[in-house]
């Protein structure tokens, strides 16, 4: 492909794309940027400690304020992005790696035992909400990022699972597939070569609403005190914290929290351009939340 | 529908058995034993001995699978290991909070989603629509104990009209006791409002699209009254079953929404015990919000099943 037709197919997916992919590509875009940019430049290091500038509004040398130990805020909302996308990242990683397989294997051998079992246990993970799963995991095994990528990617797996599934059987049922299986391709390079393109975007799709889901849940679960621990930033810490010095300093919630919140909005309004781009037909195929 | 029943009623019995043995075994892993955590690392070899023998964890472990099992049946939930008096005692109280709270919470997301799910499908693309959908979008992206911080801040520190948190009880003043609910129950009922708000439009414009309405239009019958009697109705059917899947989710959220507000309820109660490695009540407690999510899917089938014969056919 020359790198004129690859600027023409750019700008083309440009073109096809709505408002809502654009503003929430762009908010994911800066995000994860801002994420980025936290591993090699803060502000101030993340975990420095001022307590003579402790408390303090917002102002030209800390443009978000200061905690109560005196750490800028601005650089922990900005390490809190880099915390809490590499957790939703690896979150999703584990539900795709671990679910399209299982989901593929269920919709094979549809009606098989095994098939029966990963439906059931699926359907199990689905009784515990998402929430639940997360604080017995984390209940178990303590604290710590490890931990939330396992608890939220469980999940994710039951999720991805049942998405596969469903999308897979339709997929197996058009004409391309009989003619595979008539030309006496391979089970592997049918589900492979024909199946698993064809189910990319609605999984592509799920990735991002998954992702926003475990982009929450992180935050939950530090809020609790059940997740990410100090002194690696996390927007949900940052808010129980906050909380703890409102009546002295009541701006302190609203940059994590418009953090989280706008971290949400881009991944959900990315997910709906996404869903209209690629997967048109998928519009009511929202499970797990 | 008998031999439907009994079918569902055998899986319904299925999960709750298998989410039983997952609660118990998942907190069977953990390392150090009830003991070891009551009496500290200095204990002696026979003080942990006989601890352990007086609190029963001395025996097999398929043992005390089935004892707390069949002690559940009989609505024995066991004995606090750091309070020391019985969880079924505990959980009555808090249950007193969370439900009454799980409840307002259910109740203002219909009042806030049905207006605006409805304004937003009467009024397709227009300027009306944009504003439900965007409101939608942004409830969605909020996280309830943000939006329960930040209420808070504004109503409690700024304003001084309500106190911060915590709970009056329900004997000296059910008003308050009421009041003191509101605020918890508006933070977790702000996502749920948006998710509802949207499946109210699209199940409203999904039926504005089919004939009768046509047929209701053609012989002159007032847009809102097409809304009202003929669309709304049929539309009940989608909107009623995501309602209640909502409520088991509103029960969950207060998880989290109970440790914002200082709330004396189960999840508050759940995430202290896990601080306080108190695992009898973390085990009887986790099973309990399963079993009510369980339970409430399981209502909604069934209701579901009742209400639309299609349903019956289709599965």
């Amino acid at each position: 492909m020359s790198v004129q037709a690859g600027a023409d197919r750019a700008s083309n997916l440009v073109r096809r794309s709505g408002p809502s992919m654009l503003i929430g590509g762009g908010l994911v875009l800066a995000l994860a940027f801002f994420g980025l940019v936290s591993v090699i430049w803060t502000p101030y290091p993340s975990d420095a400690m001022d307590v003579l500038a402790k408390l303090k509004p917002p102002s030209s040398a800390h443009w978000f304020g200061t905690d109560h130990f005196g750490r800028d805020l601005l650089s922990l909302v900005m390490g809190g992005a880099w915390t809490s996308f590499s957790v939703g990242a690896a979150a999703v990683a584990v539900g795709l790696v671990g679910g399209v397989p299982l989901g593929l294997i269920a919709a094979w051998r549809r009606g098989g035992l095994l098939s029966a079992a990963i439906e059931r246990s699926s359907d199990l993970i689905f009784a515990f909400p998402a929430i639940l799963t997360a604080v017995l995991v984390t209940a178990v095994y303590g604290p710590g990022a490890g931990n939330v990528i396992a608890a939220v990617g469980l999940f994710n797996i039951a999720v991805f699972a049942r998405v596969t599934r469903g999308a897979a059987i339709s997929v197996a049922a058009r004409p391309f597939v009989m003619a595979a299986i008539a030309i006496g391709r391979t089970q592997t390079a049918i589900l492979l070569r024909h199946i698993l393109p064809n189910i990319a975007g609605a999984l592509i799709v799920q990735g991002t609403v998954q992702f926003a889901i475990a982009v929450l849940a992180e935050a939950g679960l530090s809020y609790l005190g059940l997740g990410i621990q100090p002194p690696t930033p996390s927007w949900g810490r940052m808010l129980a914290d906050a909380q703890t010095f409102m009546f002295v300093s009541s701006w302190q919630p609203v940059f994590p929290g418009l953090a989280i919140m706008l971290a949400v909005l881009g991944l959900n309004l990315l997910g709906d351009g996404l869903r209209d781009l690629l997967d048109p037909r998928g519009r009511d195929r929202r499970a797990g939340r | 529908m008998l031999p439907m029943l009994s079918h569902r009623l055998a899986g319904l019995a299925g999960t709750l058995f298998a989410a039983s043995l997952i609660t118990f075994f998942a907190l069977e892993v953990l390392p150090g034993d009830a003991a070891q955590i009551l009496l500290g690392t200095e204990a002696r070899d026979d003080t942990l001995a006989a601890m352990r023998a007086q609190l029963g964890i001395d025996r097999p472990m398929a043992e005390r699978y089935v004892d707390w099992v069949l002690g559940l049946l009989t609505g024995d939930l066991g004995t606090s290991q750091i309070y020391g008096i019985p969880v079924a005692d505990m959980v009555r109280d808090r249950l007193a909070i969370s439900l009454p709270l799980a409840g307002m919470a259910f109740l203002l997301t219909v009042l806030i989603a049905m207006p605006i799910g409805i304004l937003a499908a009467a009024g397709r693309g227009g300027p009306a629509d944009f504003l439900a959908m965007g409101f939608a979008q942004i409830g969605l992206a909020i996280p309830n104990f943000w939006f329960g911080i930040l209420l808070v801040l504004l109503f409690a520190v700024k304003l001084g009209w309500v106190s911060t948190g915590g709970f009056p009880g329900w004997s000296d003043n059910p008003f308050n006791a009421l009041g003191a609910l509101f605020l918890p129950a508006l933070a977790l009922a702000l996502s749920e409002a948006a998710i509802l708000s949207r499946v109210v439009r699209g199940a409203l414009l999904e039926t504005l699209g089919e004939d009768y309405i046509r047929t209701a239009r053609a012989k002159g019958v007032s847009s809102s009254a097409v809304i009202a009697r003929h669309a709304l109705r049929n539309a009940m059917i989608p909107i009623s079953t995501i309602m209640g899947l909502q409520f088991a989710f509103l029960v969950a959220g207060s998880i989290v929404i109970e440790n914002v507000f200082y709330l004396p309820g189960l999840g508050r109660l759940l995430i202290q015990s896990i601080f306080q490695r108190d695992l009898i009540v973390v085990r009887d407690l986790v099973l309990m919000f399963a079993g009510i999510v369980v339970l409430v899917n399981f209502a909604v089938d069934l209701i579901y099943n009742a209400i639309d014969p299609r349903a019956r056919v289709q599965r």
